[in-house]
C-alpha cells in the first residue's frame, strides 16, 4: 500500500535555514544540508526547501545548496521560493531537486505549469496553494499569503490539476503557525476535487491533528516545520502513532 | 565503468552520486561511443515520446540495442523502464521493444490519487540477483502515471500494490527495469543499486 508522507519543511533565508532545529554543535546551526541529512535520518519521506530570500541575488544560495543536498541525502526533496521560468525550473532540477513549487507565479503566469509539466513531467510540478477562509469557501492568496487574489482555491485546484500539475501543496492560512490543526474542512475539500495528491500544511501542533487531517481530510502526506524544528514532535513518534492507528507508514 | 544514459529527460544526479557510493566508476554517456562499460542505466522521468524522441535524435536508441545484444547489463529506471516495452498509452511512438507488451495509465475509476507518488511496498516474486538481500515489502519511491503489462510473464520479479497489482521489478537476462527510483529510495534503493552493479 502507497504510504502516508511525513515531510518536513525547512525555511531556508540567504542560504540559512531560519527557526531551524537548534544542533549542539554550533558549526552546523543554520545549514540547510546538515538539516535535510537529520530528518532523513530520522525516517523523512520527503524534504522541502523554502527560498524565502527576498532578492534574486541572495536566491542563488538554493542552487548550492541543492547540489550538496542532492549529494547528501536519498530521498526525494523539493524546493519553492522565488521561481519564475522554465530556466529557473530547469536549473534546480539540474542541480539534483526532485520537483520544484510554484505559488505566486502560478497564479499569475499559470501557463508555465503547462509548459513545465510538459517539458519536465507532471511528477517534478508542484503547486502551492495558500488559502484563507471566507464566508463561503476559501480564497487564494499570493505573496507569502500577503495578497489576496480573485480565486476560489477549489476551482484553482482543479484548474492546477489541469494544466498538469503533480502535487498540491495546500497550506490553510488561518491554521498556519496557531498549532491548533490542520484546516481540515479545506483539505477534504480540495482532495475531493482533485485527483492528483493533496499534501496538508499549516497547523500542526500533535499527533491528532495530524491523524485527522489524513483521515478526515484524505491528505496524501503532512507538512510541517516548527512542531519538528523545535522538537515537540518526532518523526519516529509520529510514524509510530500513525501506524498503531492503522496509517500505511513507511518505517 | 558504468554508463549512465543522459538524452536530456530529466535528473540524473542522484543516479550518478548512487553509483559513487557503491564505490564503481560511472561516466554519463550523451551520445553513441566507443567505450569499454559493463553496465549502463536508463534513468528518466517526463512523457514517454519525449524520451523515444531524444533517444533516436542523438542515436542512443541503436546505441542500447546494440549493447544489450553484446551483453550489457542495462537497468531502466521509471520511464527508462517503461520506455523498454513496445508502446505506451502516453504516446504514439514505438519503444525500445526489449520485452513484450505495453504501458497504461491508472484509471480514474480507481479513486485513487494519480499520479502514483510516494513510498510504496515491492512483493517479491521471483528471487531475482536485483532483488538480492532485499527484504519482502521494502518501500520505494515511485512517482508515475503509467505503469508496465508486461506480456510475459515469467520475467516479473516483484509487484507493486495500487488498487491493483502491477510488474515494479521486471528482469529478462541482461535486462533490468524498476518502476520506482532505487536512487531516491533510501537504503533499500541503494542495496538495488549495489545489486545492480555487482551482476556479473
Amino acid at each position: 500500500m502507497l504510504a502516508k508522507r511525513i515531510i518536513p519543511c525547512l525555511d531556508v533565508k540567504d542560504g540559512k535555514v531560519v527557526k531551524g532545529i537548534h544542533f549542539e554543535n554550533l558549526r552546523n546551526a543554520g545549514d540547510p544540508v546538515k538539516h535535510a541529512e537529520f530528518y532523513s535520518s530520522q525516517g523523512a519521506d520527503e524534504i522541502v526547501f523554502l527560498d524565502i530570500s527576498a532578492t534574486v541575488e541572495k536566491r542563488k544560495t538554493i542552487i548550492d545548496i541543492v547540489k550538496k543536498t542532492a549529494q547528501a541525502i536519498s530521498i526525494p526533496f523539493t524546493v519553492g521560493g522565488g521561481i519564475k521560468s522554465i530556466e529557473d525550473i530547469n536549473n534546480l532540477l539540474e542541480s539534483g531537486a526532485d520537483k520544484i513549487s510554484i505559488n505566486t507565479t502560478a497564479v499569475k503566469n499559470s501557463s508555465l505549469i503547462y509548459h513545465a509539466a510538459k517539458k519536465f513531467g507532471s511528477q517534478c510540478i508542484v503547486v502551492a496553494i495558500d488559502a484563507k477562509k471566507i464566508y463561503e469557501g476559501w480564497q487564494v492568496y499570493i505573496e507569502s499569503g500577503k495578497t489576496p487574489t480573485e480565486l476560489d482555491a477549489v476551482q484553482w485546484a482543479r484548474q492546477v490539476e489541469s494544466f498538469g500539475a503533480g502535487e498540491i501543496l495546500l497550506t490553510s492560512i488561518d491554521a498556519d503557525g496557531t498549532q491548533k490543526g490542520y484546516d481540515i474542512a479545506l483539505t477534504k475539500k480540495i482532495s475531493e476535487n482533485v485527483r492528483i495528491p493533496v499534501i496538508a500544511s499549516g497547523g500542526a501542533g500533535s499527533l491528532e491533528h495530524l491523524l485527522d487531517v489524513i483521515v478526515q481530510g484524505n491528505a496524501s502526506a503532512v507538512l510541517m516545520a516548527s512542531l519538528l524544528h523545535f522538537k515537540i514532535l518526532t518523526i519516529p513518534r509520529i510514524k509510530k502513532y500513525l501506524q498503531q492507528n492503522g496509517i500505511c507508514i513507511r518505517i | 565503468m558504468i554508463g549512465i544514459i543522459n538524452y536530456g529527460a530529466g535528473n540524473i544526479f542522484s543516479v550518478i552520486n548512487s553509483i559513487k557510493k557503491t564505490g564503481k566508476k560511472s561516466k554519463v554517456i550523451s551520445k553513441p561511443e566507443n567505450i569499454n562499460i559493463t553496465h549502463i542505466i536508463l534513468p528518466g522521468v517526463g512523457a514517454f515520446d519525449d524520451g523515444i524522441k531524444k533517444m533516436k535524435e542523438t542515436g542512443m536508441d541503436e546505441f542500447l540495442k546494440e549493447q544489450v545484444k553484446k551483453g550489457k547489463y542495462i537497468l531502466g529506471i521509471c520511464l527508462g523502464l517503461q520506455m523498454f516495452f513496445e508502446k505506451s498509452q502516453e504516446g504514439l511512438l514505438n519503444g525500445l521493444c526489449f520485452f513484450k507488451g505495453e504501458n497504461l495509465k491508472f484509471s480514474d475509476t480507481l479513486k485513487l490519487p494519480i499520479p502514483h507518488m510516494g513510498w510504496n511496498t515491492v512483493f517479491i516474486k521471483k528471487r531475482a540477483d536485483i532483488l538480492k538481500d532485499i527484504p519482502e515489502k521494502s518501500f520505494f519511491y515511485f512517482a508515475h502515471s503509467y505503469y508496465p503489462v508486461s506480456v510475459e510473464k515469467n520475467i516479473i520479479s516483484g509487484i507493486t500494490e495500487y488498487g491493483f497489482e502491477f510488474a515494479s521489478v521486471v528482469e529478462k537476462d541482461n535486462i533490468i527495469g524498476v518502476q520506482f527510483h532505487p536512487e531516491k529510495s533510501s537504503d533499500s534503493g541503494q542495496k538495488i543499486i549495489e545489486n545492480f552493479v555487482n551482476l556479473k
